[in-house]
């Protein structure tokens, strides 16, 4: 592997991706799991960015870290604080030698075994060292493909049927329907 | 090469934040220290602090998140296609509408259901 | 700069990121001594629309006050109380000074001046703004303090409720220009966006507002209901910084209307002498600034229901809506996938700006509807209300004598 600032920024992003997702399940502290976890969606925003894929580094950031990672931090501050558990428990060797040996498994054999077999997606693709460049207009056609009937207009519009049901769904388990319960006056309504 | 764009945005996250962070170091040299137990309290009007600062909040503030969370998916959605806007036509627009329609009704449905009432 | 460095004798490689590395000293060294000025000039602006003078002793008119101020922050002690959670303490407040500053990293200067040019410009003010609301819990949580958490709380809920209307608003600009790199739509601003759509430029600011946390969305801070909210743990410097970062982002949002709506660096001979056109984004910004400083001294503060409400059942439906017209009109007009000068654009903007007044019309007479009919209905529950004891100070009609 040669050392150019690319891989020196890929490694730096990898790090802080890696890092942080093991912070995340380690750390004790709730709040800091949410921060850390945080910290690794950023990573992931950064190696899109490194993939020339701003578009989706700036979605990862929109999205993951500006809605989900806070949704998730109002989800653990509904919670009684639940910093008593410890995040081990007595097997925690025999995980860490299964989980060693699986990766080694995938990364040696199964992996140049699949794409020796032509399997799509796995080995040859990513040993490529100058794969094509992005056009540079790869937003704009992404926003043509959505609304194009011979390319993704129907997952686009699926896409929002999906997003209804999830509010609708989330609306109906927070509010059952209360048919018959008294409307309280709504002067000054405070917490 | 666009990499090359995002080198000043990552130096910026990387070295912007000492700026800040220089009068907050410098404080620390400067400022006195002098804590005393009276003045480590934790501030609540000027009474004791009564029970465990984790108290059970409201899940008004969840959906709040989710109704947030859905449209930012939904503005994500429309950012390609506002981008890519000028070069489609107008059965581009009908697609749209659709979409944004769908997530209006949703909205509509969160307002009648009076989820998006402060009061509980 | 570069080419300078490599002058020097240094590889391409190594000149270029010394001169980012500087670039990015000088944008962000501006970016925090422009507060200063930010600051004193919103207490004269205030001062003024209060019938008094402002800062006027501490230097000539007063520009050394905020200096002064400064200084006697950074030497205040900074109290962190029993149970604070000391890192992610420190760092909330540079995280929100730092979510500023990143807007001025694609904030086109002059036609060359910009910090980087992303292609994605319009998007990254978006995620960009999201951070401040994490750096709002962090600090909320890390203060060990009920109110500072509620506090932290009802200020990320009115932040999230408003991202969506202002990245709606945001998103006329993409489409009247095409591109959502922040220099592109101010070259495709023949004609203001002002001009072309002032509804969206209404509802960018109220969404603005309420993002700062300003008046009347201030429930933030209001210091009778919360004491400082999130900040009230914060001494010293720590809370200078959540002040700069406030001020600095009432200015930025005056600088993004500039550059969204009112056309940046345009203006006449911007293209040949560019500190021209440093000075047009100047006025303009300030401009901007003065319209939000201009609301933040006139309307009284909003109750936090009534803020959640008109972002969500008012805001949101009608940016959505006016979105949609605008794309449309712009669909269906001839000639504007092709602009490139101020005769072919005036005929499109001159026909969404009709098409605007009308759409603002529309919702007047919504909202006055609405008012009428919430009227109305306190009026009825008042006269449906027992009458209290006789003697006690009642302001409503006796039961049945209704409106």
């Amino acid at each position: 592997m040669e050392l150019t600032v690319e891989s020196l920024v890929f490694l730096l992003f990898s790090l802080i991706t890696l890092g942080g997702a093991l912070m995340v399940v380690t750390t004790r502290n709730l709040f800091h799991a949410a921060l850390f976890l945080m910290l690794s969606l950023f990573g992931v925003a950064g190696l899109f960015a490194l993939l020339t894929a701003p578009f989706l580094a700036g979605i990862q950031v929109v999205v993951y870290i500006g809605a989900i990672a806070i949704l998730i931090i109002f989800a653990i501050m509904l919670t009684p604080q639940v910093t008593a558990v410890p995040p081990t428990n007595s097997q925690w060797i025999a995980g860490v030698v299964v989980a060693v040996v699986l990766f080694a498994l995938l990364a040696t054999i199964v992996t140049p075994l699949l794409s020796e077999l032509g399997v799509e997606g796995w080995g040859a693709v990513f040993t490529e060292k100058n794969p094509p460049p992005v056009p540079a207009d790869s937003i704009a056609r992404l926003g043509e493909a959505f609304v194009d009937p011979q390319a993704y207009m129907l997952p686009f519009e699926v896409a929002s049927v999906l997003l209804m049901a999830a509010l609708v769904g989330a609306v109906m388990l927070v509010r059952p329907a209360r048919g018959a319960e008294d409307e309280a006056p709504q002067t000054g309504a405070q917490e | 090469m666009t990499v090359n764009e995002w080198i000043f945005v990552g130096l910026f996250l990387a070295l912007a934040w000492l700026l800040p962070a220089t009068p907050i170091i410098l404080a620390k040299f400067l400022a006195p220290k002098r804590p005393n137990p009276i003045k480590q309290q934790v501030y609540e009007c000027g009474v004791e602090t009564m029970g465990n600062t984790w108290v059970q909040f409201r899940a008004q503030y969840y959906i709040y998140a989710l109704v947030f969370l859905l449209f930012d998916v939904e503005i994500v959605f429309l950012f390609p296609w506002a981008l890519a806007y000028n070069k489609l036509g107008l059965f581009a627009l009908f697609e749209v509408v659709v979409f944004v329609v769908l997530l209006v009704v949703a909205l509509l449905y969160t307002w009648r259901k009076r989820a998006l009432e402060w009061s509980s | 700069m570069t080419d300078l460095l490599i002058d020097i004798g240094l590889s391409r490689g190594l000149a270029v990121l010394i001169a980012k590395t500087l670039g990015v000293f000088a944008l962000a060294t501006v970016g925090l001594l422009w507060t200063f000025f930010c600051i004193w000039a919103e207490r004269k602006v205030a001062a003024r629309f209060q019938d008094r003078l402002g800062p006027n002793r501490a230097g000539p008119f007063g520009l050394v006050q905020t200096v002064a101020d400064a200084i006697k922050i950074i030497l205040k002690e900074d109290i962190m109380h029993q149970g604070v959670d000391r890192w992610v303490f420190n760092l909330a407040p540079i995280l929100s000074v730092m979510s500023v500053l990143l807007i001025w990293v694609v904030i086109p200067f002059t036609p060359t001046l910009i910090g980087v040019d992303l292609s994605i410009g319009v998007l990254y003010l978006f995620a960009v703004g999201s951070l401040g609301s994490i750096a709002i819990l962090m600090a909320g949580w890390s203060s060990n303090n009920k109110f500072a958490l509620l506090g932290a709380f009802r200020a990320v809920a009115q932040l999230i409720s408003y991202e969506v209307p202002m990245a709606l608003a945001m998103l006329v600009p993409v489409v009247l220009a095409g591109s959502m790199s922040t220099q592109d739509i101010v070259r495709s601003q023949h004609v203001m966006y002002l001009i072309a759509a002032p509804l969206t430029v209404l509802i960018f600011i109220i969404a603005s507002m309420a993002e700062l946390g300003r008046a009347p969305f201030d429930i933030l801070e209001a210091e009778s209901e919360l004491v400082a909210g999130y900040q009230t743990e914060y001494s010293g410097f720590k809370f200078g910084l959540f002040y700069v970062g406030e001020f600095l982002h009432a200015f930025t949002v005056g600088l993004l209307i500039a550059v969204l709506f009112l056309g940046g660096w345009r203006g006449p001979f911007a293209e040949d002498v560019p500190a021209l056109g440093f000075v047009y984004l100047l006025l303009k910004s300030f401009v901007g600034y003065f319209v939000v400083m201009w609301i933040r001294m006139t309307l009284p503060r909003v109750r936090v229901d009534q803020i959640l409400d008109l972002g969500w059942k008012f805001l949101v439906p009608l940016s959505l809506v006016n979105l949609i017209v605008v794309a449309f009109l712009w669909k269906i007009l001839p000639g504007t996938d092709s602009i490139t000068s101020v005769g072919d654009a005036l005929v499109p903007s001159l026909v969404l700006l009709a098409a605007n007044i009308l759409m603002i019309a529309g919702v007047g007479v919504l909202l006055r509807e609405e008012g009428r009919r919430e009227r109305a209905r306190i009026m009825a529950r008042r006269a449906a209300q027992p009458v209290s004891e006789p003697g006690s100070v009642a302001d409503t009609a006796p039961a049945g004598a209704g409106d």
